[in-house]
């Protein structure tokens, strides 16, 4: 057995060997080492979610025209460091009033439920954390607790407009999930499973299903962004009307949690959306050398992780109204037609050489007609404002 | 003791520990937050009963939806967010002893039958329940006909709850 | 491997408390908290004697979905009637609610 062919295996079995030899029996060894891979994996991610504040805090300044973080360390790399430093050194306050232990609750509950997501996500050939047959509906459900960190957050605080901001997000999240689920089920319908580790293998090979299903992917990535409560749908937060919403009341590590888990969120959406559309970890040479495998997930989820925040920093925010209305009116109907679309398609052209070009024609018609029901639905709504104008002249 | 006895001695732990502060917490959004608590403990057991679909939809419908309903319907309902007094009837003692009674009963009648300690056949490598149970809800001699009258009692009960909570003005 | 009677009796438990809610609560949202509990409490079982009894007929699986289904309706019809209430008679303290008692 090879290192480099299956990393994983090479160090569990040495570690299994070293720690039978000191005595332990076959079982406590296999739930110590479930332990250390639990523990890593946490590690590996919390410090990637360092270096995103890094990464964040750059774009942005690219996204708007400045230098960024660049004192502390090459390109400022380092920053992120001191940052914590202050995030930690800070003052802990709990406000009068404040329900004190679900207002502490809220912010672990808020990361805990991104890193819960990692649990699945198949990072290289042969190394996860589990591959659970139901493992997109457990997304689904990671993310649902994070409603709840964000609901216990705004009423725990005390404060009316960290309600007013758990209020909005919540509506927005419980209504976008649904676009999002059918998203998640267009990949289910195209490979026959719910596990991720299927899902991307079926897609090894360039067969990525964001060729099969353009519009679902674009789906997902707009009911990601909602879900994430980040700029165009960042009402949660609203710095501007509701100073910053739920998290208003948490300083110092306790609001860092929080910025955490947002940073680290966009992130692992960004990983869902190559895992579920672009392939996941599969690149040239990646199913021999898993290592490779993880550096072209991350790159992926890297770039998904960059369009995301390219929209945060371009579009400006929009009313609850229109949010709510766009996701009623448009994500949802949308997403409900591209789901028989789909499965009508698949099931017609499965097998045959017109797979591949039906499905994107199919994707490609439905989007067009799309567009022709909303231009001339938005031409009508033009029409009836502009009718009452001439009964002015004399 | 296995490491699944030692699952579910923790989770039963935690279930009936939740649902008595569901039934004794003075603060309603403290029994909502209880009560998410104990479905919790219970979708780890559907995972410790080998059914994972469950154990899921458990967290999505439960935790995400209908407490956070709980807590909604909650925060909509009170008059001032910390309504303090005692939640609970005067005849709380007789309900007492009337549950009381019930779990006697249930244990009673338990007790006699003689299934009761029956372990599980593992069920086989080859087989994937959450395709037989996929397969169970849409065929239609088996469960398509319950799966569909479900599916309409939801869309009644959301035309109907839309239709009760409506303010007509 | 744990014996289905402990199942059947953490339901047992689970079930009464939910009942002592439902008798003993005033507020009616508290009420349905403790009917969720019993829901909970049946769907323990039906899952439990699912996986202890021929787990290649779903029959267990799907009643535990069907009842999901029927709690989420529940929930949602029994709330939205609540707040009606709320808003016409500005109490849910299920004794003050006696219009209909004489």
């Amino acid at each position: 057995m090879n290192f480099l062919s299956d990393p994983i295996k090479v160090i569990s079995t040495w570690l299994t060997s070293l720690l039978t030899g000191w005595g332990l029996s076959a079982g406590l060894t296999s739930v110590l080492l479930s332990l250390v891979g639990i523990v890593l994996m946490i590690t590996a991610v919390m410090v990637l979610d360092i270096m995103l504040v890094w990464v964040e805090r750059k774009v942005v300044a690219r996204f708007q025209g400045r230098l960024g973080p660049n004192r502390v360390g090459p390109y400022g790399l380092f920053q992120p460091f001191p940052d914590i430093i202050k995030l930690i050194i800070k003052e802990d306050i709990t406000p009068d009033g404040a329900d004190k232990l679900v207002y502490n609750m809220a912010p672990i509950i808020s990361l805990g439920s991104v890193i819960f997501l990692w649990a699945v996500v198949p990072i290289a050939a042969r190394i996860y954390g589990a591959d659970l047959n139901v493992a997109l509906l457990y997304m689904v459900a990671a993310g649902s607790l994070g409603t709840l960190s964000i609901i216990m957050a705004g009423w725990a605080s005390n404060n009316k407009y960290a309600l007013l901001g758990a209020f909005r997000q919540v509506a927005a999240m419980i209504s976008f999930e649904i676009p999002m689920v059918v998203a998640l089920l267009i990949p289910t319908i195209l490979t026959g499973s719910l596990s991720l580790q299927v899902i991307t293998d079926k897609q090894s090979g360039g067969n990525w299903f964001f060729l099969l299903s353009p519009l679902g992917a674009l789906l997902f990535l707009v009911s990601a962004i909602a879900e994430l409560g980040r700029s165009p749908f960042d009402l949660n937060e609203g710095e501007s009307e509701i100073v910053s919403g739920y998290h208003i009341e948490y300083t110092g590590m306790k609001f860092g949690l929080f910025y955490a888990g947002e940073l680290l969120h966009a992130f692992t959406f960004g990983g869902f959306l190559s895992i579920l559309f672009f392939g996941g970890w599969h690149g040239p040479a990646a199913s021999t050398y898993p290592l490779l495998g993880v550096f072209y997930f991350v790159v992926k989820a890297m770039i998904g992780y960059w369009v995301i925040m390219w929209i945060k920093y371009t579009v400006p925010r929009i009313r609850i109204d229109h949010m709510l209305m766009f996701n009623w009116k448009f994500l949802t109907p949308l997403a409900f037609a591209l789901l028989i679309v789909t499965a009508v398609t698949n099931s017609l052209l499965k097998g045959s050489s017109f797979y591949m070009p039906g499905m994107f024609l199919s994707n490609f018609l439905l989007g067009w007609i799309t567009i022709e029901i909303m231009r001339f639905s938005s031409r009508k709504q033009r029409l009836a404002v502009k009718a009452p104008e001439p009964a002015v002249q004399h | 003791m296995a490491a699944s006895q030692i699952i579910f001695i923790f989770s039963a732990a935690l279930i009936i520990a939740s649902a008595v502060m569901v039934v004794s917490s003075r603060n309603l959004i403290h029994a909502a937050l209880w009560l998410i608590a104990a479905l919790f403990g219970v979708a780890i057991l559907y995972a410790v009963l080998d059914a994972g679909f469950l154990a899921v939809v458990q967290v999505v419908v439960y935790i995400g939806a209908i407490a956070i309903m709980f807590i909604f319907a909650v925060m909509l309902t009170h008059r001032d967010m910390r309504d303090s007094g005692v939640q609970v009837n005067p005849g709380w003692p007789l309900a007492a002893v009337l549950s009381l009674l019930t779990f006697g009963g249930l244990f009673a009648i338990l007790s006699k039958w003689n299934g009761l300690g029956n372990l599980p056949a593992p069920i086989p490598g080859t087989t994937n329940t959450l395709a037989q149970l996929g397969l169970a809800l849409t065929s239609p001699d088996a469960y398509v006909l319950p799966f569909e009258v479900a599916s309409v009692l939801l869309l009644a009960a959301l035309i109907g709850s839309v239709y009760v909570a409506m303010n007509k003005k | 491997m744990i014996p289905l009677n402990w199942f059947l009796y953490l339901s047992a438990a689970l079930f009464s408390i939910g009942l002592f809610g439902v008798l003993a609560r005033r507020n009616a949202v508290a009420i349905l908290l403790s009917v969720e509990l019993m829901l909970n409490a049946v769907n323990i079982n039906l899952v439990a004697f699912w996986r202890y009894g021929n787990t290649a007929s779903m029959a267990g699986q799907v009643f535990a979905i069907i009842v999901f289904a029927v709690a989420a309706a529940e929930v949602a019809v029994g709330l939205s009637l609540i707040y009606s209430i709320y808003r016409r008679r500005g109490t849910i303290i299920a004794d003050e609610l006696d219009l209909m008692k004489w």
